[in-house]
């Protein structure tokens, strides 16, 4: 049954393209169709995770190629389920969200049904050749939809970072493959046995740590990432970032998996991994003012926060203490559900946003709250919830690292100073990414609209809203009823060997019915104080403009910018962020107009990678010398390496 | 040891270094065909009993490499009207010193060969060797085209004298086979020639660089 359903859905979501490629461009029932086809497979999608996350076994496919490759094995375990249905809700709402995208085309209804396939096919794959297939067409698919506006420099110059960055991380992976084959004898994913040398047991972690951290974006492998979520259409990056990314965390899940007792260092050097991810990428957020751009170094923020957890599981298993194993995963696995459920939802409005404005410069928008008023909305829940706060659901899975790294400081070891900084980190980077987010909130929707907003942005039809607000439901859902999920989670926990002191279930360790009981009392709180605001309020008073202390050339570009707003943040950090200004000399009593400028260039990219690539090239521009254009030097090329040869024999 | 065929060897060889000092591109040519004939003899002194394998391969190698190649040269010479002279990247002389420089090579490589014992003491494998080496030696450092396929065609007279070992070991239609894409090969070259001297008014490789990038 489940078998047939996830065939289904992976059949149905890779030929989804099809209709759309027949009807061509301009026909709007090609499109519709192609919609249509990829919310059936994700619906066929999800129904098989819920069936394996309840219980049910898949009976394994075997899928034969060729008689040069081994035949591939592909099923779902609840690990995968777990991470399959996000993947399903995720891909259904970007393909709802294309039908009302502006400038459609075929290419991204095509490549998102691969991407969709792909993904899920990905997530099925059981062994190694299966994994790293399905991997590279994922892979492939995302450069497409990337590259989708690819007339701008801008776009093709993202692309083509992802898709070599893609490739590295394909060829670590190859190695990685190729390391477990070595060390299991065969390709299928089989648990480990512990009579593999730790040798190739580390190199397994450290190949896992390049390839899976690059597709995650961890830093600093993080740095292909902003620019291909900034260039892609809104939709892909909201799967890239929902989803796609977070396939990396499913590899190192996967691994762990396969090691059930890992090193202690391993979860050590997850843990030191994640505080700098969320601590960078936040920081980082702050200082953009490309709100996509803003959205995607988030993302880098999020993926520390998992790493966070899954370093704690990994110390867990290592120490043999199952409360830190079960908070740690639990923490780490509910959040990648969170996150691409408010991330995709934080990406959704804001493609709607800069659908309508025409422009994701954040300094360029203003006052939209009163033009799109649910999609101000939707984009204000996506952003209490990617803060940490309650009652929405980033507060739970941040509360379960939470409690995982208290129950840490109690550990022997480096394991409690360690957790002592990670809840640190966490803290702050909570405080940071509220800081950014009541940037991005009060610059794009509040205020006065500044002079370059559209006057007839607007909403946008139900295919842009429909999907924000399924997934702002799901990040509501999921913040007030988290028990929900607990027993879900508690499979895919007991999907590892138990250790040695059972801690008696998630469900005890983790007070999610509390959680509730919170959340809706702050809820009941809020309307309460909300109705009172309005029964306070003055009928008669009229709307006016706020209070400008008598300033008479009052003028919307005189509002907070985004560079503004973060600019005593971006002052106090800039030895991390290194920001670089250009700032006018004002010689006179009245200047004439200047011109000011900051930004904050990515320190892994900018200030170290593309030097040093630069010294590279020209390293090999020496070798041209070698190339001189004449058929006798050719010649004597070969003559040469004949002699050699000889006189060597 | 077989009197005759080291005499035929050693004009072989002498002919490599007449073409390597000679300034005139039809000497050059018509010593190509000189050393083709000399090759066609080879066969029947190498295999005393005669079959109709070496007959054919003689006699193949008498009309190719003898008789309609250097005809077919000589007629690409005429049709692109070029000047007769060879025009080397080097001096003659130190062409000629190169090519004994080649032939004492050659003399030193073909010693430490691993070869069948009954091939050890044959004079074939140094000849074969220095004339591969004045092959490679025309090619690299003469300018005009037609003098590069001389010089692909005293490559190619090396090869055959090392074929020679292998005559009784190759079925008849591969040798002939061989002989028929060399006869291609120069027909091609030929034609090439012709439409590189009418594109460009010169038949110097030296300036087709352009193509680099």
């Amino acid at each position: 049954m489940n078998t047939w359903l996830l065939i289904a859905a992976i059949g149905l979501a890779a030929t989804s393209g099809v209709p759309a490629l027949c009807a061509g461009p301009s026909k709007r029932w090609g499109r519709s169709l192609a919609t249509a086809m990829q919310v059936v497979a994700a619906t066929c999608g999800a129904a098989a995770a819920v069936l394996v996350l309840a219980g049910q076994s898949m009976p394994p496919l075997r899928v034969a190629i060729s008689p040069l490759v081994p035949a591939m094995t592909f099923a779902l375990d609840v690990l995968s389920a777990w991470f399959l249905l996000p993947v399903c809700v995720l891909c259904a709402c970007a393909s709802v969200f294309d039908l009302g995208w502006r400038a459609g085309g075929t290419r991204v209804p095509v490549f998102l049904g691969v991407l969709a396939a792909s993904l899920m096919a990905l997530l099925a794959a059981q062994d190694g050749i299966a994994f790293l297939v399905t991997w590279e067409a994922m892979a492939l698919a995302a450069f497409f939809l990337v590259a989708t506006d690819h007339h701008e420099r801008e776009v093709r110059d993202a692309a083509w970072l992802y898709l070599a960055t893609t490739h590295a991380s394909t060829l670590l992976l190859v190695a990685w493959v190729g390391t477990m084959a070595w060390s299991t004898g065969s390709f299928a994913f089989t648990t480990l046995d512990p009579t593999v040398p730790a040798a190739a047991r580390d190199g397994l972690f450290l190949l896992a740590l390049g390839g899976f951290g690059i597709k995650a974006g961890i830093v600093p492998f993080h740095f292909w990432l902003p620019a291909a979520h900034a260039s892609a259409p809104s939709h892909v990056s909201a799967v890239m970032s929902g989803v796609l990314i977070k396939m990396g965390i499913y590899g190192l899940a996967r691994l762990l998996w396969l090691v059930p007792t890992p090193p202690q260092w391993w979860g050590v050097t997850l843990l030191a991994l994640g505080c700098v991810s969320a601590f960078t990428g936040v920081a980082f957020a702050i200082a953009q003012h490309d709100l996509k751009r803003l959205l995607a170094y988030h993302s880098i923020e999020n993926i520390g926060i998992i790493l966070l957890g899954l370093g704690l599981a990994a110390l867990g298993r290592a120490t043999d203490r199952a409360e830190l194993f079960a908070l740690g995963l639990a923490g780490a696995l509910l959040h990648t559900w969170n996150h691409g459920l408010f991330k995709g939802l934080l990406f959704l409005a804001a493609g709607a946003t800069i659908h309508a404005a025409r422009t994701r410069v954040i300094d360029r928008l203003g006052g939209l709250g009163r033009k799109m008023p649910q999609t101000a909305a939707c984009f204000l829940i996506g952003a209490v919830a990617i803060c940490g706060l309650p009652p929405l659901n980033g507060f739970v899975s941040e509360l379960l690292t939470y409690l995982g790294l208290f129950s840490a400081l109690s550990a022997d070891g480096a394991t409690a100073p360690l957790a002592a900084i990670a809840i640190t980190v966490l803290a702050a980077v909570g405080a940071m990414a509220l800081l950014c987010f009541v940037k991005v909130f009060g610059v794009v929707y509040l205020g006065a609209p500044r002079g370059s907003v559209d006057p007839a942005a607007d909403d946008g039809g139900p295919a842009l809203r429909a999907p924000m607000f399924v997934l702002a439901g799901a990040c509501a859902g999921l913040g007030i009823a988290p028990f929900c999920v607990v027993p879900a989670l508690q499979t895919v926990i007991d999907d590892w060997p138990a250790l040695s002191d059972a801690a008696g279930g998630l469900a005890a360790l983790a007070p999610a019915t509390w959680i509730s009981v919170a959340a809706l009392a702050l809820l009941l709180g809020l309307a309460v104080m909300l109705r009172a605001l309005r029964l306070r309020r003055d009928p008669a008073q009229a709307a006016r403009p706020t209070w400008d202390c008598g300033y008479v050339r009052n003028a919307p570009s005189i509002q907070y910018t985004a560079a503004s707003f973060a600019q005593q943040f971006v002052d106090a950090s800039r030895r991390l962020l290194l920001p670089r200004t250009h700032r006018p000399d004002l010689d006179a009593l009245f200047p004439g107009p200047r011109r000011f400028e900051s930004h904050v260039p990515d320190v892994v990219l900018d200030r170290l990678l593309l030097p040093a690539l630069r010294g590279v090239a020209a390293g090999c521009n020496a070798l041209r010398l070698l190339q001189r254009g004449r058929v006798q030097i050719y010649v004597l090329y070969v003559f040469l390496t004949l002699l050699v040869l000889l006189l060597l024999r | 040891m077989n009197p005759s065929l080291d005499a035929v060897l050693v004009l072989v060889v002498l002919l490599n270094f007449f073409t390597l000092g000679s300034s005139r591109v039809s000497a050059v040519i018509r010593a190509t065909g000189t050393q083709g004939v000399l090759l066609a003899a080879l066969p029947f002194l190498v295999h005393e009993p005669l079959s109709t394998h070496v007959v054919l391969a003689g006699l193949g190698t008498l009309a190719v490499k003898g008789i309609a190649l250097p005809w077919l040269l000589m007629r690409a010479m005429r049709d692109v009207t070029i000047r007769r002279e060879v025009e080397p990247l080097i001096g003659f002389t130190t062409s000629l010193l190169l090519g004994g420089a080649g032939t004492g090579l050659a003399l030193l490589f073909s010693g430490g060969l691993p070869l069948a014992p009954e091939h050890a003491e044959s004079r074939l494998v140094p000849a074969a060797f220095a004339t591969v080496f004045t092959g490679f030696l025309v090619l690299t450092t003469r300018r005009k085209a037609i003098t590069q396929i001389v010089g692909y065609l005293i490559l190619e007279n090396g090869i055959f004298l090392f074929g020679l070992l292998l005559l009784d070991a190759l079925p008849v239609m591969v040798e002939l086979g061989v002989l028929l894409d060399l006869l291609v090969g120069v027909f091609v070259m030929g034609i090439v020639l012709h439409h590189i001297q009418r594109t460009f008014s010169t038949i110097d490789t030296a300036r087709f660089s352009t193509l680099k990038e």
